[in-house]
C-alpha cells in the first residue's frame, strides 16, 4: 500500500485549523478528533516503515520544485514523533481540562506535530527552515499556555533564544544559496562535493551548528530549556524534550553535517565535545535541582549529549577511515539513545504531570510517601529512570552499552568512563525523586490525593510497556534491520544522499 | 464620543470601502497582476485597522466580532489546505493543480483561469487578512488604566 508522503505533513495541518471552528460546545469532539489525528499518524508511521521515496509537490520536478524525502532516517523519526505525540495527547484529553481554551490548545499541539513530520520529511533546505519555524513558534505558544507571570517569562525567552537561532539557520541557508545555487538538499551536497568548501560554506556550516545546537540546547546553547520546558503543561513538556529538541536539533543537524556538507574530523570531535560537555554539565546541573520539572529538564540536556556524541564519534570514525563497522556502531548507539530517550523522558514528564496535578506543587521537599496513593504513576515513573539510569533489562540500558562499546573500540577510554560516570550521576538524581516524591512520609497538607484516572494512565501505562521491550530493537534482527539499520546507513552513506535522492525522484 | 474628530470619522468611512475593494482587487487578481493573497490581505485588514483608529475598538468589535474574525482565520488556512488535499485526490499530487489541466488553463487578463492559483489566494487573502487584524487587535487590549489589566503580584514584578 502506497501512502503519499505529504499526508503527514497535511493531516495535522488541515485538522489544526479545523479544531478551532469547532468552539466550546464541540471540545469533547475536537479532543476524539485530535487523538484520531495523532493515532493515524502513528498507525501510516508503523504501517510505511520501509517506503522510502522522493515525493515532487505539485509534479514539479527538482531544482524547481519542492520535494519531500523519506529514508530510514526521517521513518525512524517519524516513528518516534508519532509514539510520542499519541501518547501526549491521550494525556492531554484528561490533563488539560485544568486549562481553558482546549480547542486552541488542541490546534497548537497538532500544528507542531505538522511542523515537525515536515522538518523530517523536507527534502529541501529552505523547507525544512519554513516547518522549523511553524514547530517553533506553535511551541513558543504552547510554553506561555498558562499565561502565568513564571510561564510568560519562560515563554519569552524561550521565543527570544529560539528567534536567534533561527535567524542563525535563515543566514547560513542564504550563504549555502549564494554559494551553491541550490535549495534542495541533494544539489547542495553535489555541489560541494564537486567544488569543496569554500570559506562561505565553512561559515555557513559554523551558522547550522550554533543555530539547530540552539535548538537541541547543547551546553553552551541550553539556557532557554531549564525555564521552557519546565513552564509548559506536562504534556508538552513532554513533546519539548521527548521530540522536539531531537527533531529540530539533533536530525537536523544529522542531515546538514552528514549528508549535506560531509564529514570531516574537526566537526566530528565539535560534536563530541558538544556532547561531552552537555552530558557532563547538564548531569552536575541536575543534582542540585529541588523541583521536579526543572530537574528532569536538566537532565534532558544531559542526554541529548548521549546523543549528540553517538553521533560525533560516529562521525570521527568515517572521517578517520578507520573501521565503519564501529563508526555504524556509534551511530547507532546515538539513533538509539535518541529514540529511547524521546520514549522515557516523555514518560518521565507525564508521570511529573501526574503527580503536579494530584499534589498541586513541584516542588521535592513538599512532597513525600506518595507511592501507595498513586501506585501506577509510581511504578511507570520507576521503570522510566531504571531505563534512563541504564539498568540491564531496560532500554537506556542497551544504548549506553553500545556507545560504551563503540567508545572502547575506538580507543577513547576516558570517553567509555565519562559515559559510565554521567549514567551514574543519572541514577543519583532519580534515585533522588524516588526519595524525596514516592518514598518517605506523607506530609500532612497531601494526605487526600489519589491516584488519576483515566487516559492519563493508559497513556504512562502505553510508554512504560515501550520502555521494558524497546531493548528487543536491538535485540531481535528482524526489528533492527527494519528500524535502526536503515537509519544509521542513511548517515554512514554520508554525502551519498545527493545520488540517491536524485535516483529516486528518476525513479517516481 | 469615542474616536476621533466627525471629519476623519466621515472621510475614513467612506475610504473604508474603497480600501477594502481594492484589497478584494489585489486578491482576486492575484494571478494576473503584481500582488496576490498575502498583499491583498494586508490591504484587506488595513482597511479594517483604519476603521478602528477613527471609531475606536469598540465599534469595530460589532461591526466584526472576534469569534467570526478567528473563525475566518481558520477557514482561510483550512481552505488552502483542502486546495492542497484536492489536488492529491484529483491529479495525484500533493499541490497539484486540478483545474488547470483540464478545464481552465492560464490565459492572460482572464480573471476565470489558472485553475487552482486564484482559490488559493482568496484562502491565502482571508487568512492573512483576518489574523493581521487580530494582531493589531491583540496590540490594541493592553491600555494603560483603564480596560483589561494583566494582574501580576507587585513583589514578582522586579524578578
Amino acid at each position: 500500500m502506497s501512502i503519499p508522503l505529504p499526508l503527514f505533513v497535511a493531516i495535522p495541518l488541515a485538522a489544526a485549523f479545523l479544531l478551532p471552528m469547532f468552539g466550546k460546545k464541540g471540545k469533547s469532539a475536537a479532543t476524539v478528533l485530535a487523538n484520531m489525528v495523532t493515532l493515524s499518524l502513528l498507525v501510516l508511521a508503523i504501517v510505511t516503515i520501509r517506503q522510502y521515496g522522493a515525493y515532487e509537490v505539485g509534479k514539479w520536478s527538482i531544482p524547481l520544485g519542492i520535494i519531500l524525502v523519506r529514508d530510514g532516517l526521517s521513518s525512524l523519526l517519524l516513528l518516534a514523533i508519532g509514539v510520542v505525540s499519541s501518547a501526549a495527547m491521550l494525556f492531554s484529553t484528561r490533563y488539560m481540562e485544568q486549562y481553558t481554551a482546549k480547542a486552541k490548545y488542541l490546534s497548537l499541539f497538532l500544528l507542531m506535530v505538522a511542523g515537525m513530520n515536515g522538518v523530517v520529511l523536507s527534502g529541501d533546505i529552505f523547507n525544512l527552515y519554513v516547518f522549523l519555524e511553524i514547530a517553533s513558534i506553535a511551541s513558543y505558544a504552547l510554553v506561555g499556555f498558562g499565561c502565568e507571570h513564571e510561564e510568560l517569562e519562560a515563554s519569552f525567552k524561550y521565543m527570544v533564544l529560539g528567534s536567534i537561532a533561527s535567524t542563525f539557520i535563515l543566514f547560513g541557508i542564504a550563504l549555502v544559496y549564494g554559494n551553491t545555487g541550490a535549495l534542495n538538499m541533494a544539489y547542495i551536497s553535489k555541489a560541494i562535493q564537486d567544488s569543496g568548501v569554500n570559506a562561505g560554506l565553512a561559515f555557513a556550516l559554523a551558522l547550522f551548528v550554533t543555530g539547530f545546537g540552539l535548538k537541541a540546547a547543547l551546553v553552551p546553547f541550553h539556557a532557554w530549556l531549564p525555564d521552557a520546558h519546565p513552564s509548559a503543561p506536562a504534556p508538552i513538556s513532554a513533546m519539548l524534550s521527548g521530540i522536539l529538541i531531537k527533531t529540530l536539533g539533533v536530525y537536523a543537524l544529522a542531515r546538514m553535517v552528514f549528508n549535506v556538507f560531509g564529514v570531516s574530523v574537526e566537526i566530528g570531535w565539535l560534536l563530541m565535545v558538544l556532547g561531552l560537555s552537555s552530558m557532563v554539565v547538564g548531569a552536575f546541573l541536575a543534582l542540585g535541582q529541588w523541583d521536579f520539572k526543572r530537574l528532569l529538564a536538566y537532565s534532558s540536556i544531559s542526554q541529548i549529549g548521549y546523543v549528540i556524541l553517538g553521533i560525533g564519534l560516529g562521525a570521527t570514525l568515517i572521517s578517520q577511515q578507520a573501521s565503519l563497522a564501529w563508526a555504524s556502531l556509534a551511530i547507532l548507539g546515538g539513533l538509539f539513545h535518541l529514540v529511547n530517550h524521546a520514549v522515557y523522558k516523555s514518560l518521565l514528564f507525564l508521570t511529573s504531570g501526574s503527580v503536579e496535578m494530584s499534589t498541586g506543587t513541584r516542588q521535592l521537599r513538599e512532597m513525600g510517601g506518595l507511592a501507595e496513593r498513586m501506585p501506577i504513576t509510581r511504578t511507570t515513573c520507576a521503570v522510566a529512570s531504571a531505563s534512563i539510569a541504564g539498568v540491564p533489562p531496560f532500554s537506556g540500558f542497551w544504548s549506553k552499552l553500545i556507545l560504551v562499546v563503540a567508545a572502547v573500540q575506538a580507543r577513547l577510554f576516558w570517553v567509555a568512563a565519562i559515559i559510565v560516570f554521567v549514567s551514574l550521576c543519572t541514577l543519583i538524581m532519580y534515585l533522588k525523586i524516588h526519595r524525596y516524591v514516592f518514598l518517605g512520609e506523607v506530609p500532612r497538607s497531601l494526605e487526600h490525593i489519589k491516584e488519576n484516572k483515566g487516559s492519563m494512565l493508559v497513556a504512562m501505562v502505553f510508554l512504560a510497556c515501550l520502555c521494558v521491550l524497546m531493548g528487543l530493537l536491538v535485540l531481535v534482527p528482524g526489528l533492527r534491520e527494519n528500524v535502526l539499520d536503515p537509519a544509521v546507513q542513511v548517515l554512514t552513506d554520508g554525502v551519498k544522499y545527493s545520488a540517491d535522492v536524485m535516483g529516486m525522484t528518476i525513479g517516481t | 464620543m469615542r474616536g476621533m474628530t466627525v471629519i476623519v470619522k466621515t472621510v475614513s468611512s467612506w475610504v473604508k470601502v474603497l480600501i477594502f475593494l481594492y484589497g478584494v482587487y489585489i486578491v482576486v487578481f492575484g494571478h494576473l497582476t503584481p500582488g496576490g493573497g498575502f498583499a491583498g490581505g494586508v490591504v484587506l485588514a488595513s482597511s479594517y485597522v483604519l476603521l478602528m483608529l477613527a471609531f475606536g475598538r469598540e465599534f469595530v468589535e460589532q461591526d466584526l466580532p472576534l469569534a467570526l474574525d478567528s473563525k475566518l482565520d481558520c477557514i482561510g488556512a483550512f481552505a488552502f489546505a483542502m486546495i492542497a488535499i484536492l489536488g492529491l485526490v484529483f491529479a495525484g499530487s500533493f499541490f497539484a493543480n486540478f483545474l488547470y489541466q483540464k478545464y481552465l488553463p492560464g490565459e492572460p487578463l482572464r480573471l476565470i483561469s489558472a485553475g487552482t492559483i486564484p482559490l488559493s489566494n482568496i484562502a491565502i487573502g482571508l487568512k492573512v487578512g483576518a489574523s493581521l487584524f487580530l494582531v493589531f487587535f491583540s496590540l490594541s487590549i493592553c491600555r494603560r488604566g483603564k480596560g483589561v489589566t494583566f494582574d501580576s503580584p507587585a513583589g514578582q514584578e522586579q524578578e
